[in-house]
C-alpha cells in the first residue's frame, strides 16, 4: 500500500453548515472550526474552574475550624469528590483540549484538524457529561462521594439500593470523557503527524507540538485502561457483576490498577502540554533560543514512556510485594531525570537573556518555581519508606496541587494570555493580568504550602473533622483559598473587558517566533489557506541569522494587510 | 589587549567567587534544613519511625540544595537579565551546550539511583509486611502462619465502617490497641466491609487492610505513650471519626492489663460515629446517602474517645 502524502495546500476542509452562523453564535453551534471548537472548550472549562473553585472553597470553610460543623460528612464527602471529578475531568482536561484546538493547527500550519466533525463531537460530549455530572447533585441520595477515585467496595455500596444514584451518574460521565479523550487524541495525533507544513520535520516542531503529540499518545494507551475499569465498576455497581465486589469473589485492588494504569499517566498527559507551553514562552520572553531543543524535545518521550510503568506508586501500602515496591520506586524516580532535563533547559533559556516580565511571563515563571518544589516532593512520595507514612495524607493533597494547580493552572493561564491577542484581535490589560498574578502565587502558595506540615504530622486526607494539632495549617489553608477564589475576579473582568472593548492586536504583539504568529489577529477560517510557508529552521532561532520560514517577509506583510 | 585580557580574568574570577559562596551557602542552608526537618514529624514511636525520618532529612537536604539552586539561579537572571523598557533586541543566543545538558542528564540519574538505594535499603531493614492471604469474604478469617519472629501476638486488628476492635490472642476485645513498648507486636489486619487502612503517625507505618484478604503485619514500637490510630484510606461518610488509640506501655503494665481486662464484662465499645448517625436520625436524616454504621463492639476495654495524645 503506498501512502499518499497529504499535502494541506491541496486540501479545503468543508463547513458542513454553509448557512451556519458566523457571528458569536457561532460559539453555540456544531461548528467545525478548531479555532471555534476551542473557545468552546476553554469557555466551558473556565466556567466549570468557577464551580470547581467554589466547591474548594466550601471544603476548605468546613476544614477551617476542628470539628465538622458547616455541613453533615456525607455532604462534605460528595463536594470533595465532585471538587476533584469536576476540576480535573471539566476544567483540566477540556481548557487543554481547548487550547491544544486553538493552536496545533495554526502552529503546524494545517487549515483544520484531520477530523473536524470528531472533533465537534469530542467537544459537545463535554456539555453532555456535564450536565450528567451536575443532575447527580438532585438525585436522591446525592452526588458521588466515594472520592475522584471512586474505589470499590466504598463506590459499590448504593447506600438507598436505588438504580440511578450518584455514582451512576458519575460513572456514565467519566466513562463519556473518556470517549471524548480519546477521540480527541486520535484527532491530534493524526492532525500532528499527517498535516505538517512543508519543510517542518520532527525536529522543526514547535515543543508544545511535541508534547501534545506525548500526551495525546499516552491518552491512547491509558484511557482505554480507565474506561474499561469504569465500565467494570458500572457493571458491579448497577447488576451486581464480582470484577471487584468482594462477596462474589472479586478483587478491588484490581480497580486501583486499571485506575492509576491511566490516572498517574492522566497527570503527564496535563503537564506535558504545560511543559511545551513553558518551552514555547520562555523564549519569546527572554529573546533566546531554547536551550537543547532536542534533548527537550526527546524528554517529552521518555516521561509518556516511564510514566506507563509507574502506577503502582499510588498502592504501595495496598499489600503489594516488596520486589514491585522497588521497581516502581525506582521507575517514578526515573522520571525526575528527562523532567529534569527540561528544568534545567528553561532556567539556561532564561540565563543570559533580555527578560520582559509581562503577565504570561510572570504565571511561567510561578510555574516552574511551583513544579520545582512540586517535583521534589514527588521524589519524597516516590521513596516507599517516606511514602508509607505521608501516603493518603495531607502531604499527598499539596503535593498534588502543588503540580496540578501550582504548575499546569499557571501554565493555562499563561498561554491564555499570550495567544489571547491571536486568537481574539484584542490586547489584555496588562495591570489586571499582574493583579491576577499576584493574588493567585500568593492565594496558591498560601493555600497548599502549609498542608505538607499537616500531613507530615499525619492528618489523613478526605477527612471532614481533624485533631485540633492540625488547625494553624488548615487556617492557613482556607484563607489561601479564599484569596485564590478573589483572585478570580481580575481574570473575568480582564477576558470580557479585553474581548469587548481592548485594544485591537497587531499579528505579533509578543515578537514571536512561530507559524501562528504570521497569520493575522485573529486568524482567518483556514489559517493559511493556500500560502502555506515552507518552515526552515525550529521556531527559537532568536537572534541567530536562521530564517523561521522561506520568504517570511511576504508573510508578515501579509498578516499586516489582513490586520 | 592586555587590559581586556585582565578585565576578563577579573570577571571571571568574581564569578566564579560569587558562584563558590553560593553553593557554600545553599549547602549550609539545605543541611539546616535537613536537620530542622526532624521537627516537622511526629514524635519517634516505632523503629522505622527513626529510618523514616532520617531519609526524610536526607531528601530535604538534597530537595532544598536543588530548590535554592534553581530559584537561585531564577532570582539572579530576573535582577540581573531585565529588559530596560522599550529594549526590544535579544539576548545571548545560545543554542545549546552538549557537554552540560549531559551533565544534567547523568547528574540527576545517579542522585535518584543513590536515593533509590538509599530507600531500598530501609524498605528491607523493616519488613513490616508479612504474608497476604485471600479468603472467602463473610466466612471464617483463617489462622496465618507467620515466618517472622515476633514477641507477642498475632492480635486480630479488626476496620470496619466505622470503628476498630482488637482481639488479643487470650480473647480479650478492646477498643483501643494496648501494646507492650520494645517487644515486636504481630497484627492479623482484617476488614468487615470497605479498604481501611491501619496508620499511626507516630510509627510511621501505615497498611491498607482489603476486604476477602487477611494480611499479616508487624512492628515494634519504641516509646511509651498514646499515640492516635487513623483511618487512612477513605471509608465513607463518618471516615474522619474512624480513629482510636494506641497506648504503647511497658512490659509489666501491659501484661497487668491483659490480666486485669480479661476479666472485665463486654460491654459497648467506642463507636463516635454510631453516635453521630443517631443524632443524625434524630435531627430528620437530613444529608446525602450514607450506609448504617456498624453496631457498637462488644469489648472487654472501652477506653476513652477523647484521651490526650502525644502525636
Amino acid at each position: 500500500m503506498t501512502i499518499v502524502n497529504y499535502d494541506p495546500r491541496l486540501v479545503k476542509t468543508k463547513n458542513p453548515y454553509p448557512k451556519g452562523p458566523n457571528d458569536w453564535k457561532r460559539f453555540f453551534s456544531f461548528n467545525t472550526d478548531a479555532k471555534v471548537i476551542g473557545i468552546q472548550y476553554i469557555v466551558t472549562a473556565l466556567f466549570f474552574l468557577l464551580i470547581g473553585g467554589l466547591l474548594g472553597m466550601l471544603i476548605r470553610g468546613e476544614l477551617i475550624t476542628p470539628p465538622s460543623d458547616l455541613f453533615d460528612p456525607t455532604v462534605y464527602n460528595g463536594l470533595y469528590t465532585m471538587h476533584g471529578t469536576i476540576m480535573l475531568f471539566l476544567f483540566l482536561f477540556p481548557i487543554l483540549s481547548g487550547l491544544t484546538n486553538l493552536l496545533v493547527p495554526p502552529m503546524i500550519g494545517a487549515p483544520d484538524m484531520a477530523f473536524p466533525k470528531l472533533n465537534a463531537l469530542a467537544f459537545w460530549l463535554v456539555p453532555v457529561f456535564s450536565i450528567i455530572l451536575l443532575l447527580s447533585f438532585f438525585v436522591p441520595g446525592g452526588p458521588a462521594s466515594s472520592g475522584w477515585w471512586s474505589y470499590p467496595p466504598i463506590s459499590i455500596q448504593n447506600p438507598l439500593g436505588k438504580i440511578i444514584n450518584g455514582e451512576m451518574l458519575w460513572i456514565i460521565a467519566i466513562s463519556l470523557s473518556g470517549i471524548s479523550s480519546i477521540i480527541g487524541a486520535v484527532n491530534f495525533v493524526t492532525t500532528i503527524i499527517r498535516m505538517r507544513a512543508p519543510g517542518m520535520g520532527f525536529f522543526k516542531m514547535p515543543i508544545f507540538i511535541w508534547t501534545v503529540l506525548a500526551a495525546q499518545l499516552l491518552q491512547l494507551l491509558g484511557l482505554p485502561a480507565l474506561t474499561g475499569g469504569a465500565i467494570m465498576l458500572f457493571f458491579d455497581l448497577t447488576f451486581g457483576t464480582s470484577f471487584f465486589r468482594v462477596e462474589g469473589g472479586g478483587d478491588p485492588v484490581l480497580f486501583q490498577h486499571f485506575f492509576w494504569f491511566y490516572s498517574h499517566p492522566a497527570v503527564y498527559v496535563m503537564v506535558l502540554p504545560v511543559f511545551g507551553i513553558f518551552s514555547e514562552l520562555f523564549p519569546v520572553y527572554s529573546r533566546k533560543p531554547l536551550f537543547g531543543y532536542k534533548f527537550v524535545a526527546i524528554a517529552s518521550f521518555g516521561i509518556t514512556i516511564l510514566s506507563l510503568v509507574v502506577w503502582v506508586h499510588h498502592m504501595f501500602y495496598t499489600g503489594t510485594p516488596m520486589w514491585m515496591r522497588n521497581l516502581f520506586m525506582f521507575t517514578t524516580m526515573l522520571i525526575a531525570v528527562p523532567t529534569g532535563v527540561k528544568v534545567f533547559a528553561w532556567i539556561a533559556t532564561l540565563w543570559g537573556g533580555n527578560i520582559r516580565l509581562s503577565t504570561p511571563m510572570l504565571f511561567c515563571l510561578g510555574g516552574l518555581f511551583n513544579f520545582i518544589f512540586g517535583g521534589i516532593t514527588g521524589v519524597m512520595l516516590a521513596t516507599v519508606p517516606v511514602d508509607i507514612h505521608v501516603g493518603n495524607t495531607y502531604f499527598v493533597v499539596a503535593h498534588f496541587h502543588y503540580i496540578i494547580f501550582n504548575t499546569i493552572a499557571f501554565g493555562i493561564f499563561a498561554a491564555i494570555y499570550h495567544w489571547f491577542p491571536k486568537f481574539t484581535g484584542k490586547m489584555f490589560y496588562e495591570g489586571l493580568g499582574k493583579i491576577h498574578f499576584t493574588l493567585t502565587f500568593i492565594g496558591a502558595t498560601l493555600n497548599w504550602l502549609p498542608l505538607h506540615w499537616a500531613g507530615l504530622l499525619g492528618m489523613p486526607r478526605r477527612v471532614a473533622s481533624y485533631d485540633p494539632e492540625f488547625a494553624i495549617w488548615n487556617v492557613l489553608a482556607s484563607i489561601g483559598a479564599f484569596i485564590l477564589g478573589v483572585a478570580s475576579i481580575p481574570f473575568i473582568l480582564n477576558m470580557v473587558s479585553s474581548w469587548v472593548r481592548g485594544k485591537s492586536a497587531p499579528p505579533n504583539p509578543w515578537k514571536a517566533i512561530g507559524l501562528e504568529w504570521l497569520l493575522p489577529s485573529p486568524p482567518p477560517h483556514e489559517n493559511f489557506e493556500e500560502d502555506i510557508p515552507t518552515v526552515l529552521n525550529e521556531p527559537y532561532c532568536y537572534g541567530l541569522d536562521k530564517p523561521f520560514v522561506e520568504d517570511e517577509k511576504f508573510y508578515v506583510e501579509k498578516s499586516l494587510k489582513k490586520h | 589587549m592586555n587590559t581586556k585580557i585582565r578585565r576578563l580574568k577579573k570577571k571571571n574570577f568574581s564569578n566564579t567567587f560569587i558562584i563558590i559562596i553560593a553553593v557554600l551557602l545553599n549547602l549550609l542552608v539545605s543541611l539546616l534544613m535537613g536537620y530542622w526537618s526532624y521537627s516537622w514529624l511526629p514524635i519517634q514511636a516505632s523503629e522505622a519511625a527513626h529510618y523514616v525520618d532520617n531519609l526524610f532529612a536526607f531528601e530535604t537536604t538534597i530537595g532544598t540544595f536543588i530548590f535554592l539552586g534553581c530559584t537561585g539561579t531564577m532570582a539572579w537572571i530576573l535582577v540581573f537579565n531585565r529588559a530596560p523598557k522599550y529594549d526590544e533586541s535579544n539576548g545571548e543566543p545560545l543554542e545549546g551546550n552538549l557537554k552540560l545538558e549531559i551533565i544534567w542528564t547523568i547528574v540527576p540519574l545517579i542522585l535518584v539511583l543513590a536515593i533509590s538505594i538509599y530507600s531500598t535499603g530501609v524498605n528491607n531493614k523493616l519488613e513490616n509486611l508479612g504474608s497476604k492471604i485471600k479468603y472467602d469474604f463473610g466466612s471464617e478469617v483463617p489462622f496465618v502462619e507467620e515466618k517472622k519472629v515476633f514477641d507477642y501476638g498475632p492480635i486480630d486488628v479488626i476496620s470496619r465502617q466505622w470503628n476498630w476492635e482488637f482481639v488479643y490472642p487470650n480473647g480479650i476485645h478492646s477498643s483501643e490497641l494496648h501494646l507492650p513498648v520494645n517487644k515486636r507486636s504481630n497484627f492479623r489486619l482484617i476488614t468487615e466491609d470497605v479498604i481501611h487502612s491501619f496508620y499511626v503517625p507516630a510509627f510511621r507505618l501505615k497498611q491498607d487492610i482489603i476486604p476477602g484478604s487477611v494480611i499479616t503485619y508487624s512492628l515494634t514500637p519504641t516509646k511509651e505513650g498514646v499515640y492516635r490510630l487513623r483511618d487512612a484510606m477513605f471509608s465513607g461518610a463518618y471516615f474522619s471519626q474512624n480513629q482510636t488509640n494506641v497506648i504503647v506501655e511497658s512490659e509489666d503494665i501491659f501484661l497487668q492489663w491483659i490480666n486485669e481486662t480479661v476479666k472485665k464484662e463486654p460491654q459497648n465499645g467506642l463507636n463516635p460515629a454510631g453516635r453521630l448517625y443517631d443524632k443524625r436520625l434524630r435531627n430528620g436524616n437530613r444529608g446525602w446517602a450514607t450506609v448504617k454504621p456498624a453496631p457498637d463492639p462488644k469489648v472487654n476495654e472501652v477506653g476513652f474517645e477523647e484521651r490526650p495524645h502525644d502525636s
